[in-house]
């Protein structure tokens, strides 16, 4: 065990830190006003463009994928070397950390060939179209068909909640193709032109004010058999590659969301009535608390990755991120704007950082649901990892069309 | 013993559920929220005689207990009515607390024929408690500012705490007078509007004394209680009837433990708060000195069981419930509006530890 760089990951983070402060200089603090929705998307291509010159994307993925074949732990020094920057990078975290890798694991060759260093330039933006409003967390329960029409397949049916489908060039999407098979075996995954005839996104509303993700629809869509990820009726098998890299994509804390520096650098400026704020035991306790969740969260993603460097397969442990993430940041905005009483409250002339706790506080309940809900990521421990025993499934085996029609 | 309200307060809470199930809930308060003007539905409850309840009869009300006014609180939680009628109890409660029968005349009347809109405001914008207030008094004009304040928009009078000569207490500012600026202020709440008051010299008249506003401080934490387990229990019962009716892998979501325990943990704050609330309310209407203790307990809880419910209710309606159409939203926004309104658990349990304190240290 070293948790320090080894002689190698030190010439690789001297080398990322100062291409860093030569490239990444005007993201050293956060943006003065969010950027409009343009903005954001060439602010996003251009910081990959940058990387990608440089030779910082793809870092382990290989080199025949235009990757740079080199060790997660390279991955994550970059990352972390990264993180020291506000740039725009959320626009190509589902399309690098959850599409790509399962275009490159289950696509067809020419197919491979034309998507991944597209992507990988930051030409194009990639999303995820796997729920439904009848099927989240019970994902194997979609309904959008795909019917093979000659060389083609032509997909009907509705996804929602689809990130950045508005703003994505390509999707991965999981549709039934055989109606007649159990759930989870009447599946196929494909890729589809988000540009193409019949494909509309409409944004949608987030609690929180935003925008970002979508309800998208799709009428008579053609797509190519060669765009098929995966054999006929596996996807469900494709459809689990793409969450495995999804447990390592978004499980940790979205990058630049407050987290225990943030309080500790709040609750220095606040007086409560009963003296400073960081004289306070519970102030203290909570600031230990969120120490504790993020950092864990931190480290045990690098065992994860540690573990991938010596050639293991992440497991489900990885499912315990977001559950902990995720509600330690709810609970620590709540906290924070709590501390600062009913200034905590008002929205107008808030400083940065509690505008940020105020951001995180409606954030958060997305985040506990997004890729896997609380719940559901529990179950996953409970089941997958510890050997409890499943819920009943009294639909598991049945035809899909005889258990949607009871 | 008997823990419950009396019949005439349950027969006004009835006749209030009845009215603001009808006009008011999630659906007024996106009008409110999208910009929809509340006041035909205010003037409509000044119709009732819901802001005469508590004043008395000879100031023009129907003098009813302060029950009528915890029940008013809720069913106003409950509905998210977007009307200022607690703000309105509260600054009622006020004058009968601590008005001089000078004070209660000149206001009172005005309030329960619904000619005047009276709020009550604590906070400073930063990070004060409600037991501190840097706006200060001098002879008889108040200079500082106040914010965020509950409906003040739309208001004539405001009850704010300041300090003067004797300490921190309570003062009545007219608010159509010279020196009062009233400025709206964004907050995570979109549907009770807020403001900022500014005073420059604005003639401030006092109303009881430094002791008394703190005696005032538990009796509108009561309200607030109630107001807060309304407000819950709508969050809990939307939480409930989706878990009956959402299917995840073939079954009710309902019937998964982790849906089904969160619920009943809603249930088990709920009535953890509710028991509080109402040993509160009893000693608000009889002046039992448990009244400082059982407050506090009662908006500790009550806090407690809206947090966890609005949050909860988000989640057990997954992606939906993360949407601006749903409702959700407007439970888990109040929630804070609710913790702002009156100052936070953290205020609340000192005060709450600290009067068990004396209690202990007067028995001895
Ligand atoms: C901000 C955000 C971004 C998203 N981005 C994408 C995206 O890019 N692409 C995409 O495909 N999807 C996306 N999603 C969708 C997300 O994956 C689903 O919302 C999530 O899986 C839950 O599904 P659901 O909304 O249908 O809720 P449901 O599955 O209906 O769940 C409702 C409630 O029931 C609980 N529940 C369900 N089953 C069980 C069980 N067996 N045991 C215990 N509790 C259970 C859940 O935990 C939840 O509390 C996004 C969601 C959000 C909020």
């Amino acid at each position: 065990m070293d948790f320090n760089d080894t002689p190698e990951d030190a010439v690789y983070r001297a080398k990322a830190s100062a291409w860093l402060a030569a490239n990444a200089g005007e993201y050293r603090n956060p943006p003065a006003i969010p950027y409009s929705r343009e903005e954001f998307v060439r602010r996003s291509r251009a910081w990959q463009k940058a990387k990608h010159a440089a030779g910082y994307t793809g870092i382990t993925w290989p080199m025949a994928m235009g990757g740079q074949g080199l060790s997660p732990m390279h991955s994550i020094v970059f990352s972390q070397e990264q993180s020291r920057y506000h740039v725009p990078t959320s626009l190509f975290d589902i399309g690098l950390g959850m599409c790509l890798p399962t275009v490159f694991t289950h696509g067809q060759p020419d197919v491979v060939a034309r998507y991944v260093a597209p992507a990988l330039a930051g030409d194009e933006v990639w999303c995820q179209l796997f729920s439904e409003p009848a099927a989240g967390s019970d994902l194997a329960g979609i309904r959008t068909k795909a019917v093979k029409d000659g060389d083609d397949w032509v997909i009907d049916g509705q996804k929602v909640w689809t990130t950045n489908a508005h703003l994505s060039d390509y999707g991965i999407i999981v549709t039934r193709t055989d109606p007649s098979a159990p759930k989870h075996k009447g599946l196929t995954m494909f890729i589809v032109d988000m540009h193409g005839p019949g494909v509309e996104a409409r944004p949608l509303k987030q609690m929180s004010g935003g925008s970002d993700f979508n309800e998208v629809f799709f009428t008579g869509v053609r797509v190519s058999d060669s765009h098929r990820l995966g054999a006929v009726g596996d996807g469900w098998k494709v459809a689990l590659t793409t969450l495995m890299h999804e447990r390592l994509a978004v499980g940790g804390k979205p990058s630049h969301a407050p987290g225990y520096a943030t309080l500790m650098a709040l609750a220095a400026t606040i007086d409560t009535d009963t003296g400073p704020a960081m004289a306070q035991r519970d102030v203290r306790q909570r600031i230990a608390a969120s120490y504790i969740a993020d950092e864990g969260i931190k480290l045990t993603q690098m065992r994860a990755l540690s573990a991938l460097a010596k050639g293991q397969v992440p497991g489900p442990e990885q499912s315990i991120s977001k559950v902990v993430v995720a509600k330690t940041m709810q609970d620590m905005a709540a906290f924070a704007m709590d501390l600062n009483e009913a200034g905590g409250f008002v929205t107008t002339g808030a400083d940065p950082d509690l505008a940020r706790l105020q951001g995180s506080y409606m954030a958060s309940a997305g985040l506990r649901i997004a890729g896997g809900t609380d719940e559901i990521l529990r179950n996953i421990i409970a089941e997958r990892v510890l050997g409890l025993p499943g819920d009943l499934r009294p639909d598991k085996d049945l035809p899909f069309n005889a258990s949607v029609a009871a | 013993m008997d823990f419950d309200f009396s019949d005439d307060a349950k027969a006004l809470r009835e006749q209030a559920r009845k009215f603001l199930d009808e006009r008011s809930g999630p659906k007024v308060a996106r009008t409110v929220m999208d910009g929809g003007d509340a006041t035909p539905l205010w003037r409509e409850v000044v119709d009732l005689g819901w802001p005469a309840a508590r004043v008395p009869e000879a100031n023009g009300g129907v003098g009813m207990s302060s029950e009528a006014a915890c029940v008013l609180a809720e069913e106003t939680g409950r509905s998210l009515a977007p009307v200022p009628l607690i703000q309105s109890l509260m600054a009622t409660e006020a004058l009968l607390l601590l008005g001089t029968a000078a004070q209660q005349a000149r206001w009172l009347p005005g309030i329960a024929d619904g000619s005047i809109i009276a709020v009550t405001g604590w906070a400073e914008g930063g990070a004060a408690s409600p037991a501190v207030a840097h706006a200060r008094v001098s002879g008889d004009t108040m200079r500082g500012s106040k914010s965020p304040v509950a409906d003040a928009a739309a208001a004539h009078l405001a009850v704010l705490s300041a300090t003067g000569s004797n300490g921190t207490q309570l003062y009545l500012v007219d608010l159509t007078g010279p020196g009062v600026a009233v400025t709206p202020v964004a907050t995570l709440d979109l549907v009770r509007p807020h403001s900022a008051l500014t005073l420059a010299d604005a003639s401030a008249d006092p109303l009881g004394t430094p002791d008394g506003y703190h005696d005032w401080l538990d009796r509108a934490a009561v309200l607030s209680a109630f107001e807060a387990l309304g407000t819950a229990t709508a969050a809990m019962d939307m939480a409930v009837a989706y878990a009956k009716e959402r299917v995840a892998f073939g079954q009710k979501i309902g019937r998964y433990q982790g849906v089904k325990h969160k619920c009943a943990d809603m249930f088990i704050k709920l009535e953890l708060a509710r028991g509080h609330a109402l040993h509160a309310a009893w000693a608000m209407e009889a002046g039992a000195p448990e009244l400082r203790q059982a407050a506090a307990a009662a908006r500790v809880a009550s806090l407690e069981a809206l947090a966890f419910c609005a949050e909860e209710n988000v989640q057990i309606h997954g992606g939906i419930g993360y949407t601006w159409d749903s409702d959700c939203q407007f439970y888990y926004r109040r929630n804070r509006a609710l913790v702002a309104g009156l100052g936070s658990r953290t205020f609340w349990s000192e005060r709450l530890v600290r009067s068990l304190e004396q209690r202990n240290a007067a028995a001895a």
